[in-house]
């Protein structure tokens, strides 16, 4: 299990990831944050230390184009984006999971604009959580790095064969520098393996075509094809990481709990904000507060039974989101949250709050201001809003 | 044709049977037909051509009847039609008169 310690950015350890499984092929346009990752990975390509052929095209509408139609060719394909670069891939992105492409793309979790801003939220991912796509969220960048190696083993699964989206937060874990360690090129290579095609387009003994026009008398099979196959998604990611484990030590599951079996008050929060929360939770539990908190990892599909499990026995709980649902009541995490404890007859009370917009820091004492919060509504059962934003100037 | 269920299906809508477009009778959606005058025939292969489907039939080097299981009803084979004399060859006709 010969590993490296290293300290490098979130982007440079995702590149990275990418080098060490060297895919078949690549089509990227640069947006930021993500353009690190696609600058360092084509140096890989012209100093020959991976193989990969890289088509640098005009837009992410046409870098997912080419992915989806190297994909059905039948090669091994990544690409990198944020952002507006997601937002203008979008109708790419349900034919690449319609067509039940394997391509894995990190996504580098950056706001949407109007009005414009570079910087870390969960609006882009968000937005696009219910196309089809496996999504796999991450904390920092050792998680970011190992979700990319995981994320290819996933999405080539035989019994999947679905695309997937590897998520990390803009800037606070993309730019910044952090202790991570990286497998051996072999043993990352073992691991994912020989890429094995299915109906790959240039099998001329075999011609198959892509894309047909599927009418009222069959698309609805087809959907629920789908969402059978997003049934299964949970197991194999089970599967996956049990292996990662042995080739890295890492263990990873569907969602990371930190000090909640025993908890009466929550938080749930996705990527880099849980690391803070955990530190606050920790002082909380000095203080005698019995606190907790979930962080989803395979976001899409939501494993909303194991969730529920989870949270079930909580008396209260806060969903911390990075991103707003407009016009929705509440933030996305929090309506799967709910959706999860939704059939529970004893369940937590649940509230909702908005940080960290467009990269707006998320501070200790804001992750205190929730638990204390949730700590007098544990006591009285009294809820004064149930959804509110935090860290903003009225 | 019975139709599949969902379990029977090939992931992500992939077709892997050559030709299977003719399983296909597009002539369903036909909303006029067109009419072969033969007498007004002078066998240019023009139809043939401009015929965006493969509904003309040709038989021993000849232009036979249309396909109506795959004739559309486009109507293009009856614009280019040069007829004879100025008498057009192929004529569309309004579905179910």
């Amino acid at each position: 299990m010969g590993q490296k310690i290293v300290a490098v950015t979130g982007n440079e350890a995702v590149a990275n990831a990418l080098r060490q499984v060297n895919p078949d092929v690549s089509a990227a346009y640069p947006i930021t944050p993500a353009t690190d990752i696609m600058q360092r990975f084509t140096s890989f390509v012209s100093n020959g230390l991976v193989k990969t052929e890289m088509i640098l095209v005009e837009s992410e509408h046409s870098a997912m184009s080419a992915c989806i139609g190297a994909s059905a060719a039948g090669g091994r394909v990544m690409t990198a984006t944020a952002s507006q670069g997601l937002a203008l891939m979008w109708e790419l992105l349900f034919i690449a999971s319609g067509s039940r492409l394997p391509i894995v793309m990190a996504l580098v979790n950056r706001a949407l604009s109007a009005p414009l801003n570079i910087h870390g939220d969960h609006s882009d991912g968000m937005g696009a959580r219910d196309c089809g796509w496996i999504q796999l969220w991450s904390e920092n960048a050792q998680e970011a790095y190992d979700n990319t190696i995981q994320a290819f083993r996933i999405a080539e699964h035989m019994d999947i064969r679905l695309p997937v989206m590897t998520c990390m937060d803009g800037f606070i874990i993309s730019h910044s520098i952090e202790r991570i360690e990286y497998l051996d090129d072999y043993a990352v290579k073992n691991f994912v393996g020989e890429y094995k095609q299915l109906n790959p387009l240039l099998d001329i003994e075999h011609p198959v075509s892509y894309g047909p026009l599927i009418l009222p008398d069959y698309y609805m099979e087809f959907r629920r094809a789908h969402a059978e196959v997003m049934s299964k998604v949970p197991g194999v990611v089970l599967d996956v990481a049990k292996d990662f484990e042995k080739i890295s030590g890492r263990k990873y599951g569907l969602f990371e709990t930190y000090r909640l079996d025993d908890a009466e008050v929550g938080l749930v929060i996705l990527n880099s904000a849980a690391g803070t929360s955990k530190d606050v939770i920790d002082e909380f539990r000095n203080r005698g507060i019995k606190a907790g908190l979930l962080k989803p990892r395979l976001y899409r599909p939501f494993p909303y039974e194991e969730v529920g499990e989870a949270l079930k026995h909580l008396k209260a709980v806060c969903v911390l989101d990075r991103a707003d649902a407009f016009g929705a009541s509440y933030g996305p995490l929090f309506m799967d949250i709910a959706s999860s404890i939704y059939h529970y007859k004893n369940k937590p009370i649940l509230i909702n709050k908005i940080y960290g917009l467009g990269g707006r820091d998320y501070l200790p004492e804001h992750a205190e201001l929730v638990l204390n919060e949730l700590a007098e509504i544990a006591k009285t059962g009294k809820v004064k809003t149930f959804k509110e934003y935090i860290g903003v100037r009225e | 044709m019975k139709l599949k269920g969902w379990k029977e299906l090939t992931p992500g809508a992939v077709i892997t049977e050559a030709g299977s477009a003719l399983k296909f009778k597009t002539g369903s959606w036909r909303a006029f037909r067109p009419k072969w005058i033969p007498e007004n025939c002078i066998q240019c292969m023009f139809c043939w051509i401009y015929c965006p489907d493969m509904a003309i039939k040709v038989k021993d080097g000849k232009r036979a009847e249309f396909d109506y299981d795959y004739c559309k009803g486009c109507g293009i084979c009856a614009l280019e039609c040069p007829g004879k004399k100025g008498n057009k060859a192929i004529v569309m006709e309004e579905e179910g008169k």
